[in-house]
């Protein structure tokens, strides 16, 4: 039930922002604000009572279900559930959906309400993806989210903002509708062999089908995934819409949106259909390296600041497609890491490019240049997280990197070497984009003079990101310890269901 | 007809205790009470010309109406005369139908009231297409069929042209009244050659001795068969029988294209479905494959050309021509679960569709004489100006494209699971494609409500009333409620439009 109380927390706070909205902005801000404070103390309160990993492991790695019947009809129940994967993913997503309230509090003047509302609404629908364990209810979640997405960004991005909101929305809804096809194809198959019509995880896990049915089954899961994820050549959605949309937005899709395809491959696209899987896994792992190469090299080619962070993203989240593939604890956990990561590197960056736009009202770099004597705390924080982005040991992406690139190690040689290029090409990207923007002879097309560098509220937010980075980096231990109990047991479930089928 | 007779003399001892009547009756009560209120209204209207009074009537007639279903429906499956049945089925579409009328006239009431003009025999021709259309879907007959059509048609060539001072409302209704008369003609075509071959009009009768023809030799009898998809495809307008649609739509009052778009559509599915799935020929080989392409060039085509539209009115019409498409798919598997999914699929249609022509007809300006504001421009900043209507026509649209939480999704889930139980994989296909490309204007009316109001354009007027406010209110209500939680929906459609005389 604690569960549903964490949807139904978000829901009504965002009615109240947008009830509060039309009293006073801030009081929508504060509302918001409280909203996700409240889902952090619930989601903290799961972690620390249950972070005792070996009485979970008791269970399949769960922490806690909950199923009540919905649409009878079709045997689809309102089924939650939270394991260690969910919480860390949700975790994430309430701190970011934190974040970008309060980076949003200068840079949106108009229809604060309507907006706060539609913040608050995409994170409840990406909660109810990381905890939904109906096929049907995951997918309701699934496209339910886009909408209040489309809206953050057709309403309030930049120039281009309409087109890039509905390639975005145009992009998710066509792959998902394949997802459908193919979760009704599954649930048909199950029907067939046993009679029950049911669209309940747990129950569709191991369900015996024709390789070809599986194949066919497994690619609209994987399409829907993919194109979330995204990787090449799937991810023409993205820096469209990265780029136009505010700055909350940009840090809600790369930190939280993206992950739902994570998230997909692990709870679905793998464990219901393993064989096939596997044998779709050189292809994927090919996919997986092409988006790290490529999204690498075609982010150090960007002339517009948000856009290189934007593809950045493919980059990184090419590691968490080869961790699914590579299909061992050690990658597993290391995606998991990787994501968090990003989540919280790349939601950093955003926020830079952000206010960086607001205070020189350009995105292109160059047209920027030698700031750092202007904005010294903005050009340190930076500084920070370009190289944490770029993979330096003691920071959060090395490790996630690391222990994917490992775990694939074990599973192909040829994939993990070739993925390892792409620590290189990030080094150069990054670098590149900080010489071009904070050093060097200060741009002449900007007014320095008035520049006001990061306040104390945006200091407080980045201070807080700066630990977390350097936390994962330091100490993931924690993380990991909550998180093995559930890729383990996603493992054996794996395991067991290639033996009863081999 | 020896059958027809065979039957009478078997029932002749309940005939004449007079409990068969009385049954007959009651089955019959929601016709009755709706026929009867066509005179009253009409009484009225002829010594008491108010436009509030007939309302009220009118409302009163339809409330009355659908609060004798749960009498009919306990007595149902009821055969009355050889041409009606009275089962489950027609029940739900009875119910279905005055509902629409219900919320049709709430929003006629609201329309007409911001314009000069009488509107009170609109009322009478409310009433009257309603109890065709009710008529049509209980008809058990060809020469029934036929009838209630008519009855349907004509009220709706006068709703249609009911504001005969203008040109589009006119221009529309004679486009109405040939199409409709190009389609009876085929209608009756078909029905004469099906009885000139097999002898009878009775759809029971039909579907047994169908059932025993091998129809790749009978030309005569798939010729009668498709003449008579190609006639109701007329009324239904999918392609290639649309071309009509957008302009009748675009010219019509905008709750009477509403009208038009739910609820002489749901009829005209109701009594295909009925022909068609109950006589069992829906997999003979040509003809699958008739329905096939009809089903994938609606939703392609239907789609494609409602993205080049910049008229919210003609954008729903091309969008209604896809959905009937997309309903094709479930008519296609044929026996109970595409009663059951038809079935959903048209009263999701019903509520979506009166929904966003509700929005259509209360954004309009209400001056005498002026055009109805329906140009995608004229939305331009909807959401900062009318909040509450931008949502509402917001999540019409939303539900029309399908996504969660609306009953639009609840509907395509139904198709979608149709599709891939009979491996339907082109007609998947263009659903897909169709429900993307769908989305796709649907957005772009949405993007237009969202869009920055324009200073210098003249701000839209609206004139919801409390009519139209109430109308709207209640369908984003059941919109979103029904989406949330379908299975009340499915329910009653299991224990009503389940029980389809003539399938087993």
């Amino acid at each position: 039930m604690i569960l549903v109380w964490l949807l139904i927390v978000l829901i009504v706070g965002g009615l109240a922002a947008l009830a509060a909205g039309s009293w006073s902005a801030n009081a929508s801000r504060w509302v918001s604000i409280l909203t996700f404070l409240i889902g952090l103390a619930i989601g903290l309160y799961l972690w620390v009572t249950h972070a005792d990993a070996v009485t979970v492991a008791q269970t399949g790695g769960w922490i806690v279900r909950f199923k009540v019947p919905w649409i009878p009809r079709f045997g689809i129940d309102f089924q939650l559930g939270l394991d260690g994967l969910s919480l860390m993913l949700i975790m994430l997503s309430l701190f970011l959906g934190l974040v970008s309230v309060i980076t949003s509090w200068s840079e949106i003047r108009e229809q604060v309400g309507f907006f706060h509302f539609n913040l608050v609404w995409t994170l409840a629908g990406t909660l109810g993806v990381f905890m939904a364990l109906d096929l049907f209810l995951f997918f309701a979640f699934w496209e339910a989210m886009l909408v209040p997405m489309y809206f953050l960004i057709a309403l309030w991005g930049h120039e281009n903002r309409r087109y890039a909101a509905n390639k975005f929305f145009l992009f998710t809804f066509g792959s998902g509708l394949l997802m459908l096809v193919a979760i009704i194809a599954l649930a048909t198959i199950h029907f067939a062999d046993t009679g029950t019509l049911t669209f309940d995880y747990f129950a569709l896990l191991g369900t015996k089908m024709s390789a070809t049915a599986a194949a066919f089954t497994m690619l609209g899961f994987f399409l829907a995934f993919a194109v979330k994820l995204p990787a090449v050549p799937f991810h023409t959605w993205l820096p469209d819409a990265h780029t136009e949309a505010p700055t909350a937005g940009s840090v809600i899709l790369a930190g939280v949106l993206l992950k739902t395809g994570a998230y997909g491959l692990y709870r679905f696209a793998v464990p219901l259909f393993p064989e096939a899987a596997m044998n779709f896994a050189p292809i994927a792992m090919t996919l997986a390296v092409i988006s790290i190469l490529y999204g690498g090299i075609v982010a150090f080619g960007q002339s517009d600041l948000k856009r290189l962070v934007a593809y950045t993203s493919v980059s990184h989240l090419g590691f968490v497609l080869l961790a699914v593939y590579a299909s061992n604890v050690l990658a597993l956990q290391g995606g998991v890491l990787v994501m968090m990561a990003h989540g919280i590197t790349t939601g950093a960056l955003f926020m830079l490019v952000g206010a960086l736009q607001e205070r020189t009202h350009t995105r292109e770099m160059s047209r920027m240049g030698g700031l750092w004597p202007h904005l010294p705390r903005m050009a340190g924080i930076g500084m920070f997280f370009a190289i944490a982005a770029l993979g330096l040991p003691g920071l959060s992406n090395f490790v996630g990197e690391l222990m994917s690139l490992l775990g694939t190690f074990r599973a192909s040689m040829g994939f993990a070497s070739a993925a390892a290029l792409g620590l290189i090409v990030a080094v150069i990207y990054s670098l590149y984009w900080m010489q071009r923007v904070f050093q060097g002879p200060t741009g002449t097309q900007i007014e320095v003079a008035g520049l006001s560098d990061f306040g104390a509220r945006e200091l407080g937010t980045m201070a807080a990101m700066v630990i977390i980075t350097i936390w994962i980096g330091v100490y993931p231990q924690p993380i990991i310890d909550i998180l093995d109990p559930a890729l383990t047991g996603m493992r054996e479930t794996i395991t067991v269901t290639m033996m009863s089928e081999g | 007809m020896a059958t027809d007779q065979s039957l009478v003399i078997a029932l002749l001892p309940e005939i004449v205790s007079g409990t068969f009547l009385t049954k007959q009756l009651l089955a019959l009560l929601p016709e009755i009470i709706l026929g009867a209120f066509v005179l009253i209204v009409m009484l009225a209207v002829a010594f008491y010309r108010h436009h509030g009074v007939t309302f009220a009537l009118t409302l009163l007639g339809l409330a009355l109406a659908l609060l004798s279903l749960p009498f009919a429906m306990a007595v149902s499956p009821q055969r009355v005369t050889p041409l009606f049945v009275i089962d489950g089925y027609a029940l739900f579409y009875a119910g279905l139908v005055l509902a629409a009328a219900f919320a049709t006239a709430l929003l006629m009431f609201a329309y007409f009231r911001a314009r000069s003009g009488r509107a009170e025999e609109l009322y009478i021709l409310l009433l009257l297409a309603s109890l065709g259309a009710m008529n049509l879907a209980a008809s058990s007959n060809l020469a029934s069929l036929f009838l209630s059509l008519e009855l349907l048609s004509v009220a709706l060539f006068a709703m249609i042209a009911y504001r005969a001072t203008q040109l589009r409302p006119l221009e529309a209704g004679i486009k109405y009244l040939f199409m409709a008369g190009v389609s009876s003609a085929f209608l009756l075509f078909g029905i004469a050659l099906l009885y000139a071959r097999i002898g009878t009009l009775t759809f029971g009768i039909l579907a047994s001795r169908l059932s025993a023809l091998d129809l790749g030799t009978e030309p005569t009898v798939l010729a009668g068969l498709v003449m008579i998809v190609v006639g109701l495809g007329f009324k239904i307008s999918v392609i290639p029988f649309h071309m009509w649609t957008p302009d009748v739509y675009q010219g019509a009052p905008a709750p009477v294209s509403g009208f038009l778009a739910s609820v002489s559509k749901s009829a005209a599915i109701a009594v295909l479905l009925r022909t068609f799935i109950a006589a069992g020929s829906i997999h003979v080989g040509p003809l699958f494959l008739v329905l096939n392409l009809i089903a994938i060039a609606s939703m392609v085509a239907g789609n494609l050309l409602a993205l080049l539209q910049d008229d919210v009115k003609r954008i729903l019409a091309y969008s209604s021509i896809a959905h009937l498409g997309y309903i094709f798919v479930a008519f296609l598997i044929g026996g109970h679960f595409a009663v059951e999914a038809v079935t959903f699929y048209m009263a999701t249609y019903v509520i979506m569709i009166l929904g966003a022509f509700g929005v259509v007809s209360v954004v309009s300006r209400p001056a005498d004489g002026a055009e109805e504001q329906t140009r995608l421009n004229d939305y331009a900043g909807l959401f900062w100006r009318r909040p509450w209507l931008a949502t509402a026509f917001t999540l019409a649209l939303l539900s029309l494209a399908g996504i969660p939480l609306t009953i639009g999704f609840i509907g395509k889930f139904y198709l979608f699971t149709a599709g891939v139980r009979d491996a339907l994989w082109p007609a998947l296909t263009a659903l897909i494609l169709g429900s993307v490309i769908g989305l796709f204007y649907y957005l772009r009316v949405i993007a237009a409500m969202a869009r920055r109001p324009d200073e210098e354009a003249e701000p839209i007027t609206t004139h919801a009333g409390l009519a139209g406010a109430c109308a709207l209110f209640i369908i984003t209500i059941v919109l979103v409620g029904l989406g949330v939680y379908p299975a009340v929906l499915i329910d009653l459609i299991r224990i009503s439009a389940g029980h389809i005389v003539g399938l087993s």
